[in-house]
């Protein structure tokens, strides 16, 4: 295989890389005065790579020696990271640039933060995805971090760090298990091992562990969540809502093709820890939520909440698992980008405020921004006809098909208490006494965002059947033998 | 056109209802009084033409339930039974209909009051023209529910309150009873409509089924359980503690409801079901002693109040008790004849007793009354003429009607129909009594009002006189005029086939002795001449007589202690039954270990969950360590199973 060949599979990532050492450039000559034309640049970036992920050749290509692939999963999960970040761009622009984190490199960081998210959704090899892994954590260990002079940024950036290292440690030192039980670090390699070979070695098995436990730390599943409240709270709220999607929607691809191809025939050992971190983390997510006090704390529990969810899908097994999984990716994106919008608009006096309490009689002083809250949350919450009730169905209905009836069961349960903490915000919003009234003027960038939100989390049944016919598509790439 | 008696009401009622604070009150007046007017007409034609040139019908409507085995369709059953009580309905009610305008001119809430009152009327028309069981059902739990928002209608009244109450549970219990007795139909013949179960009745006659090793008799038990439902609607002793507690309500409800139609509902449903009663003797001989009893019961209470529309409520549950041991003993059209001609000249009463109260500032104590004939003539000359017909005085309609019903009891033969009879004289001696004691101690005599409500005391507005007149005319004439159709000559092509009788005890009724046809007049004369003297003569021998007898007539003014023995019986042990169930029951057992218990483990569970997020990042590495331990560690072993 010819290299040119390989930079047309590669196009979209060229482009963004490229792209982003453009940016850096301008960035450098022209200074913190070009700081909004660069987040525009950034999102034009983002939309172009969207472009060429969606113009990019079709059916299944590799590159690179098979480090690299490119298939219909690959090419759905991009479309949702990128519009998560460019969504997630915008959110950020006008709360940066108020809130004084002015630098031009905010954006260049989201842009190679992507950059490595589309290399981990691409990788076909131990090897590339270590790289594209590393790549997006290191750019988002100084995204959380971007706000130097306050106290809870620095700390939440630096715990991050740590654990993200630590992370990345357990990770490499499964695959070089893998690799020395195995000889080979490429995906069908692997795959064709184990297909022949019914017994895996131990060493296999406890570097797979390793692995899993690497990938969890991205998709902050118990046991690994630690760091997800203190990050989501200490970060820059905008940072919070990029976290909060698009990191998420990459590692949860990584994890979902890790387990599928290379490792697919080993489906009933690693089903088990699936299980049990999926089990752990909806737990956890539904219970720790109830006391919090802060609403990004409160989100933090939620999204480690939704990978429980998320994580029963894979934990099925299935095709129509992985296709919930898409779909739930789907929905989630959307209701957390609003949620999100609507949390940046809690201002009060020109400060932010994240107080569950602050958000008290807002139905009476900005009906709007209330309906639109309790909207992500009775969607979050699971209530039909909204998006999130879909996303946990499908989910649902996978587990139940793949015999999974605890794992069913205890998710339908912690719904129900997850129920609480969400329908929890609208009780203080439509019935608490109402506190002083939120600053005036969301900012049309925010406006926006949450008239699409609430539209797409509102309307998605409508939408429905195409994104369900293309998670099935992509879904059925990871199952082609 | 005809389908337009029944639906008139309805459609009135639910555009006073929905309308009405917008309409204001003369409009929802006039929205419900005239079509009543019309209906009533209707209806009037409609007796002439069922009942007179016979042109029997059913009009069917729709299908209503088409589930499996059970097919129902509404439809309106017209054949001379209906017609009878089609006609009393809504005559009765366009009366009451004309004289509420008059009555509640005061009231604040006018809509809702004419509302209620075609919809009453409605639901009641809805019953008579039944043509299955559940249609019945519908409009007996209609005119139940509307009889309960009736009696409430001045909720802020507590008394009120508590006496709807009342009414709707002691007629649930009755009601219980009625369904149960649907539902055995239902099981027994397999359909609930009249003409099919008619029908199938002389095959299911003298068939048993076991029941805790007995051998029960099935016609016999549905007839009894459906009975417990005429029971409580109608009043009868035991299920009877509602109806003197009704007359809360306003006073033109009472007239209507608590005398001249809801009332008679349990009379119209045995008479209705005469076919599966007269296979069922035994059943009837219950009839018959409930309503003997009831009769001399309710008669002796009617002796001691001193509210004036109690003792009319009374009197209604005596007259009731009349019709249902006439039904006991085989003489159905005495019965709907008594039913007639006792909605006329009882709802002459009350209507004359609203008069009263209307007109002395809402006074109902008798005792605080006396010497209003000269203050009110046309109300006083009116409640007389009810009161002539309600004793039997010769002529009047009662005179016919009741005297048809003692000799029926008379001519039946039989020990219980002795007891009926006896106990129907004794009424018809307090009957009497008790009529003239009203009159007395309301219209002659020294008043014993103050001066000031005295001065004031009134004639009322036309509005509330004629229709009166119209009722007069029917105490007075209802008798003479139907006595031949009803239970004379024509009797049999009257009734056509809406009435079994297996045997005809009316015309044995006419055979009796001379004795026991003049004995109820002599009755009848001498309570009015005892009341005369009690209470114009010597007007303070009432008070030494009382003393005389004080226990008994303790026991008599304090109703038999029924509803104090059913609050020692039934209520007092539901609330301690309730209340040990609410607070150990729920709110200890369900409410501790269920939604409190959940939520405080979820809570506490919360706490600790959150507690493990201490901040510190050796703490968080730790976690993951572990947590990567166990894992390898489950893996492995689960690897090697």
């Amino acid at each position: 295989m010819d290299i040119v060949s390989d930079i047309a599979v590669i196009r979209p990532e060229l482009f963004v890389a490229i792209a982003g050492m453009v940016m850096l450039m301008f960035g450098a000559f022209r200074g913190e005065s070009s700081t909004k034309f660069i987040y525009w640049l950034g999102v034009g970036v983002l939309v172009v790579a969207g472009v060429l992920v969606l113009a990019g050749p079709t059916g299944t290509s590799l590159a690179f020696n098979a480090q690299f692939v490119v298939d219909d999963f690959a090419v759905f999960v991009k479309v949702l990271l990128l519009i998560g970040a460019a969504l997630a761009l915008i959110l950020a622009m006008p709360f940066n640039l108020r809130e004084g984190i002015d630098q031009f490199e905010f954006p260049i960081l989201i842009i190679f933060a992507v950059l490595g998210m589309m290399m981990m959704v691409s990788a076909n090899d131990l090897m590339s995805l270590y790289l594209g892994i590393e790549l997006q954590s290191l750019s988002l260990y100084v995204v959380a971090a971007i706000r130097r002079d306050t106290l809870r940024s620095s700390e939440a950036g630096l715990k991050y760090f740590v654990l993200g290292a630590l992370s990345s440690g357990i990770l490499l030192y499964g695959m070089s298990l893998v690799y020395g039980f195995a000889g080979t670090t490429n995906f069908e390699g692997l795959a064709t091992l184990f297909a022949a070979d019914s017994e895996a070695s131990i060493g296999v098995v406890v570097g797979l562990v390793f692995i899993a436990a690497g990938l969890a730390f991205k998709v902050s599943a118990v046991p690994f969540h630690m760091w997800t409240p203190d990050v989501y709270e200490g970060a820059p709220t905008p940072v919070t809502a990029f976290f909060a999607v698009a990191p998420k929607i990459a590692a949860m691809a990584l994890f979902v093709r890790v387990m599928l191809e290379p490792f697919g025939a080993l489906v009933l050992e690693w089903q088990q820890v699936i299980w049990f971190i999926s089990l752990a983390s909806m737990l956890l997510g539904s219970f720790a939520a109830i006391v919090q006090t802060n609403i990004k704390r409160l989100m933090a529990y939620s999204s480690i909440g939704h990978m429980g969810f998320v994580l029963v899908g894979l934990a099925a097994g299935s095709e129509e698992g992985v296709t919930g999984i898409l779909v739930y990716l789907t929905i989630y994106l959307f209701m957390n980008i609003g949620t999100f919008a609507c949390i940046l608009a809690m201002r009060r006096g020109g400060r932010m405020v994240e107080d569950i309490d602050s958000l008290a009689g807002l139905s009476k002083t900005n009906p709007m921004l209330a309906g639109a809250l309790a909207l992500f949350m009775f969607s979050m919450a699971g209530i039909p006809p909204l998006g999130g009730f879909f996303a946990k169905l499908f989910v649902f209905r996978a587990a139940i098909n793949a015999e999974l009836y605890v794992l069913a069961v205890v998710g339908l349960l912690t719904s129900v208490v997850g129920a609480f903490y969400y329908l929890r915000i609208i009780k203080v919003m439509y019935f608490d006494e109402a506190a002083e009234p939120f600053d005036k003027g969301l900012g049309r960038e925010i406006t926006v965002l949450v008239t699409v939100t609430v539209i797409v989390t509102t309307f998605f049944f409508i939408g429905l059947a195409p994104v369900l016919s293309g998670a099935e598509a992509a879904a059925a790439v990871l199952f082609a033998v | 056109m005809i389908e337009l008696a029944i639906f008139l009401p309805l459609i009135g009622g639910v555009i006073a209802g929905v309308f009405g604070t917008r309409m204001g009150d003369r409009a929802s007046q006039l929205v419900t009084t005239v079509p009543m007017l019309i209906a009533a007409t209707l209806s009037c034609y409609l007796l002439w033409d069922v009942g007179l040139q016979g042109n029997e019908r059913t009009i069917q409507l729709f299908t209503w339930i088409d589930s499996g085995a059970l097919e129902l369709n509404w439809a309106l059953r017209f054949d001379t039974l209906t017609a009878v009580m089609v006609f009393v309905v809504n005559v009765v009610s366009s009366m009451v209909h004309v004289y509420s305008i008059g009555y509640m001119s005061h009231d604040a809430h006018k809509p809702r009051f004419m509302a209620y009152l075609s919809l009453f009327t409605f639901f009641m028309l809805s019953l008579v023209t039944a043509d299955n069981f559940v249609q019945m059902f519908f409009g007996w739990e209609g005119v139940g529910l509307m009889s309960y928002l009736l009696i409430g209608f001045w909720h802020d009244r507590p008394s009120a309150n508590a006496a709807a109450i009342k009414a709707f549970v002691v007629n649930r219990v009755g009601d219980f009873g009625f369904m149960l007795g649907i539902l055995g139909v239902f099981f027994v013949f397999g359909t609930l409509d009249f003409d099919a179960v008619f029908k199938a009745v002389p095959d299911v006659a003298g068939q048993s089924f076991e029941f805790l090793g007995m051998d029960v008799d099935i016609l016999t038990t549905i007839c009894l359980l459906l009975f417990i439902g005429a029971m409580g609607k109608s009043a009868q002793i035991g299920l009877h503690t509602w109806l003197p507690d009704a007359m809360e309500g306003p006073t033109p409800v009472s007239a209507l409801i608590h005398a001249a139609t809801m009332v008679t509902a349990g009379v119209f449903m045995v008479a209705r079901l005469s076919p599966m009663f007269e296979f069922a003797p035994i059943a009837l001989s219950v009839v018959v002693l409930i309503g003997g009893t009831t009769a001399f019961f309710a008669a002796t209470i009617g002796l001691t109040q001193h509210d004036i529309k109690r003792v009319i409520a009374y009197s209604t549950c005596s007259q009731l008790g009349y019709m249902f041991f006439a039904l006991g003993v085989g003489a159905y059209p005495a019965a709907i004849f008594h039913l007639m001609t006792h909605a006329f000249f009882k709802a002459l009463l009350f209507l004359g007793a609203g008069s009263v109260i209307h007109g002395m500032d809402d006074e109902q104590d008798m005792r605080k009354m006396g010497g209003l004939f000269s203050k009110m003539k046309v109300t006083a000359v009116l409640m007389w003429i009810g009161s002539l017909a309600l004793a039997g005085v010769p002529f009047f309609a009662g005179f016919y009607s009741k005297d048809m019903i003692l000799e029926s009891a008379f001519a039946a033969h039989t020990g219980l129909g002795m007891y009926a009879f006896w106990a129907g004289i004794a009424a018809a001696l307090m009957t009497a009594f008790y009529s003239w004691r009203l009159l007395f101690l309301t219209f002659h005599g020294r008043t014993r009002a103050d001066d000031h409500t005295f001065d004031h005391a009134h004639e009322s507005p036309p509005v509330m006189i004629a229709p009166l007149l119209v009722l007069a005319l029917g105490a007075v004439f209802s008798g003479y005029l139907a006595k031949e159709y009803f239970v004379g000559h024509d009797m049999n092509e009257f009734w056509g086939g809406s009435i079994l009788m297996l045997h005809n005890i009316i015309e044995e009724a006419h055979h009796v002795p001379f004795w026991v046809k003049k004995l109820p007049i002599l009755v009848g004369v001498i309570g009015i001449f005892a009341a005369f003297v009690m209470y114009i003569l010597k007007p303070n021998w009432p008070a030494a007589f009382v003393a005389r007898i004080r226990p008994v007539h303790t026991f008599v003014y304090n109703k038999w202690f029924f509803d104090e023995l059913y609050d020692r019986v039934f209520v007092r042990p539901s609330f301690v039954l309730g209340r040990g169930l609410w607070k150990s029951g729920d709110g200890a057992v369900i409410d501790g270990v269920g939604p409190d218990g959940i939520a405080a483990a979820t809570r506490n569970l919360a706490g600790r969950a959150s507690r493990l997020q201490s901040g510190f990042v050796y703490h968080y590495a730790f976690a993951m360590l572990i947590g990567l331990v166990l894992l390898a560690t489950w893996f492995l072993f689960g690897f090697f199973r």
